[in-house]
């Protein structure tokens, strides 16, 4: 194989200056599509288990829309068809006037997409608790909005942690996606840096390196948030 | 140690970290022996069995089995196993397989016995146990008491020198435990080498030469089965007895 | 809105289907090449042997923890290198897909094969098979068939993530409907219509998954 190593580009400029400004929109772009993700899909997972049978469908709707198409489909249609779509002056807007267009498609499309995972989360969480804990909250008088308040979404929020927490990775992870219509994340700068450079090993190493730890960073996270929140005696309940 | 003596356990001991279950064993088996192994429930009866064929490795202590020692961790044991078999107390029979294939599989994988001949000898075998009309079946479609004779079936196509039972009645409804036992005091009435753990004292009194009774991992009783059960030496033996027949 | 012209849709038909016949077959191979390898990966991960359960877990959390275009960039940058000579596309994505879904079907495998009671094993162990028949004979078989619904289920995330391969534009169905909307223009009608395809296939998909399950848990 032949092949030159040098390690020392990571650190020149403007590499390492094109490295770190990937790093950035990375993380501003996953925590700000998360932040949608986490509010709307959890009421999303509510609405799916509620007694309310056009609410619920809503909610499926919604889950079955944004999960059977592609990430990458749904932020092309998001950047590229929807300002089309849209009445001229908004879409003129979007098109020109749109402070950062692809920073904000990027998120607008990452969150309503996560949200419909988070959604299955929430409604997972629910759906686990034992019906005998409703029974015996309902027959103390709650109302539905009580018995939410009270009892499901606090169990529930505890329990799904983990798989949340996975999806909080995955949100980093997707994030590359936003170098399609043209955000230059972390993923595109180390593209970037071997195509200028031919260090081709060493560019993607980096970026490799750096989601690792993202991914560690984020699961002792959202370690600490479960430890935080952990109910004592109640954790290794099988619901 | 005689021609006769199939099964040698000396003074094995085990450990789960800290936790020892077997305390010091000792016990043999003859060719032609039925014993019984009996005694309260975490009494490690069920572990001293697993050691004869090695499922359960020993951390002091020596087991012979004919001239095979399996205490000793360079020896072939799959040879071994292939002549010695085991009942389990949930059956364990292979549900992707049916009756047939569940026979066949280790004839044919490990004595390597032709196809032809493996069918021959489970086909004999499953008409000796009153299954031969289940042969097609697959092991959900049985009963428990159906499925545990498969399993003695299975056990005994390889042609063993011995066999072992763990607790094999005991995951079976009261109506179909007959069944299985009756198969079992065939099989000890026609001569074969016979190892059980078991708590069905009326099968022990009928077949069983010798009855070993632990407690705590340790050897309590090892003694012919009628002086077993009208005079027992220990307390803890006798304290059990009267437990447990007294239903 | 104005007018949404089917007709680019209905001519551009022939083209797209090439780029769908490209996915389908990622995905199929991608599918086998991943459940093999990771079956491989999870055997290792639960094996007594400290050094191949600790490779083995290493290779599953470090490609769980990267992005899919990263590992699609890095493929398509080493696989000329490591061979010598330049590769076709297809070629360096399959293999990149193949290295990433191995490490998410070996979770599944493992978690399959641990859902097979050790009885199992004892029986076959009991009767002299070696740890290569047991797997092979008795623990795989029950495994892959208790994950059916998930494996399945990872394939139409499989199918979903080959649209990924755009940006080594490889030419797939999504770049192929991507070339024909920025050659024709029509933006709007060919990635609406990239995404209803997409959506029909991963919405059956998952039905067939659910009959699958009532059916299996009867």
């Amino acid at each position: 194989m032949n092949y030159n190593w040098n390690w020392t580009v990571l650190v020149q400029e403007p590499y390492l200056e094109w490295l770190i400004s990937g790093l950035g929109w990375t993380v501003a772009v996953a925590l700000c599509a998360w932040i949608i993700a986490f509010s709307l899909g959890s009421l999303i997972g509510v609405l799916r288990t509620l007694p309310n049978k056009a609410l619920r469908a809503f909610g499926t709707c919604y889950v079955e829309l944004f999960r059977n198409v592609p990430l990458l489909v749904q932020m092309f249609i998001w950047y590229f068809a929807v300002p089309e779509l849209m009445p001229d002056d908004i879409g003129r807007w979007m098109k020109r006037d749109m402070p950062n267009p692809e920073f904000t498609t990027a998120v607008i499309a990452l969150g309503l997409y996560t949200a419909s995972r988070v959604a299955e989360q929430v409604r997972a969480g629910i759906e686990a608790i034992p019906v005998g804990l409703v029974s015996a909250a309902v027959s103390s008088g709650m109302n539905v909005r009580k018995v939410y308040q009270f009892i499901l979404l606090p169990i529930s929020f505890r329990t799904i942690i983990p798989p949340l927490t996975s999806e909080f990775l995955t949100i980093f992870k997707n994030s590359s996606l936003a170098l399609t219509i043209g955000l230059l994340e972390l993923t595109a700068q180390s593209q970037q840096i071997a195509e200028y450079t031919f260090q081709g090993f060493e560019a993607y190493t980096a970026a490799t390196v750096i989601y690792v730890v993202i991914a560690l960073i984020a699961t002792l996270l959202m370690h600490q948030v479960e430890k935080g929140l952990r109910i004592d005696g109640h954790e290794n309940r099988e619901s | 140690m005689t021609d006769n003596t199939m099964i040698k356990i000396q003074n094995i001991s085990k450990w789960y970290g800290d936790f020892c279950v077997l305390k010091d064993c000792t016990t043999s088996v003859d060719r032609g022996e039925v014993v019984v192994v009996c005694g309260p429930s975490g009494s490690g009866k069920s572990t001293l069995i697993k050691t004869v064929n090695g499922l359960e490795p020993v951390q002091a202590g020596q087991i012979f089995v004919g001239d095979v020692e399996v205490s000793d961790p360079n020896s072939d044991l799959t040879t071994l196993r292939s002549k010695i078999g085991m009942v389990f107390q949930h059956f364990e029979l292979y549900p992707h397989m049916n009756v047939r294939e569940n026979l066949c599989l280790a004839q044919e994988k490990v004595l390597h016995r032709s196809r032809d001949e493996a069918v021959a000898r489970s086909e004999a075998l499953l008409e000796r146990v009153g299954l031969m009309g289940h042969i097609d079946k697959m092991p959900g479609q049985l009963s428990g008491g159906q499925q545990q004779r498969v399993a003695i079936a299975r056990g005994l196509a390889m042609d063993p020198i011995a066999m072992l039972f763990d607790e094999p009645t005991s995951a079976l409804d009261p109506e179909m435990i007959n069944e299985v036992l009756d198969v079992m005091v065939e099989l000890a009435e026609e001569g074969m080498t016979m190892m059980v753990v078991t708590h069905e004292m009326g099968f022990a009194r009928k077949v069983a030469n010798r009855i070993i009774f632990m407690d705590e991992g340790e050897i309590i009783e090892d003694r012919p089965t009628l002086e077993f059960f009208t005079n027992p030496e220990s307390d803890r033996a006798k304290d059990f007895l009267s437990k447990i027949l007294n239903h | 809105m104005g007018d949404f012209d089917f007709q680019v849709i209905e001519a551009s038909l022939p083209f797209l289907w090439q780029g769908l016949q490209v996915s389908l077959m990622l995905t199929g191979l991608a599918m086998v090449g991943g459940i093999i390898f990771g079956t491989l990966l999870a055997l290792m991960r639960l094996s007594k042997f400290r050094s191949l359960s600790l490779v083995a877990a290493t290779y599953v959390n470090l490609l769980r923890s990267i992005p899919l275009i990263l590992v699609i960039f890095w493929f398509y940058f080493l696989v000329p290198l490591a061979i010598g000579r330049p590769i076709g596309s297809f070629y360096s994505a399959l293999i990149a897909f193949v290295i990433f879904e191995a490490a998410y079907y070996s979770e599944i495998m493992r978690a399959g094969i641990q859902s097979v009671s050790k009885g199992q094993v004892s029986a076959g162990q009991a009767s002299g098979l070696n740890y290569w028949q047991i797997q092979w004979h008795i623990v795989l078989p029950q495994a892959f068939r208790n994950m059916i619904p998930i494996l399945i289920t990872q394939g139409i995330v499989l199918f979903q993530d080959t649209s990924l391969v755009f940006v080594v534009s490889l030419r797939d169905f999504m770049t192929a409907s991507s070339i024909v909307a920025k050659t024709e223009g029509r933006l709007v009608e060919m990635y609406l219509f990239a995404a209803c395809v997409y959506f029909v296939f991963c919405f059956a998909g998952s039905y067939f998954v659910r009959r699958l399950k009532n059916r299996i848990s009867v």
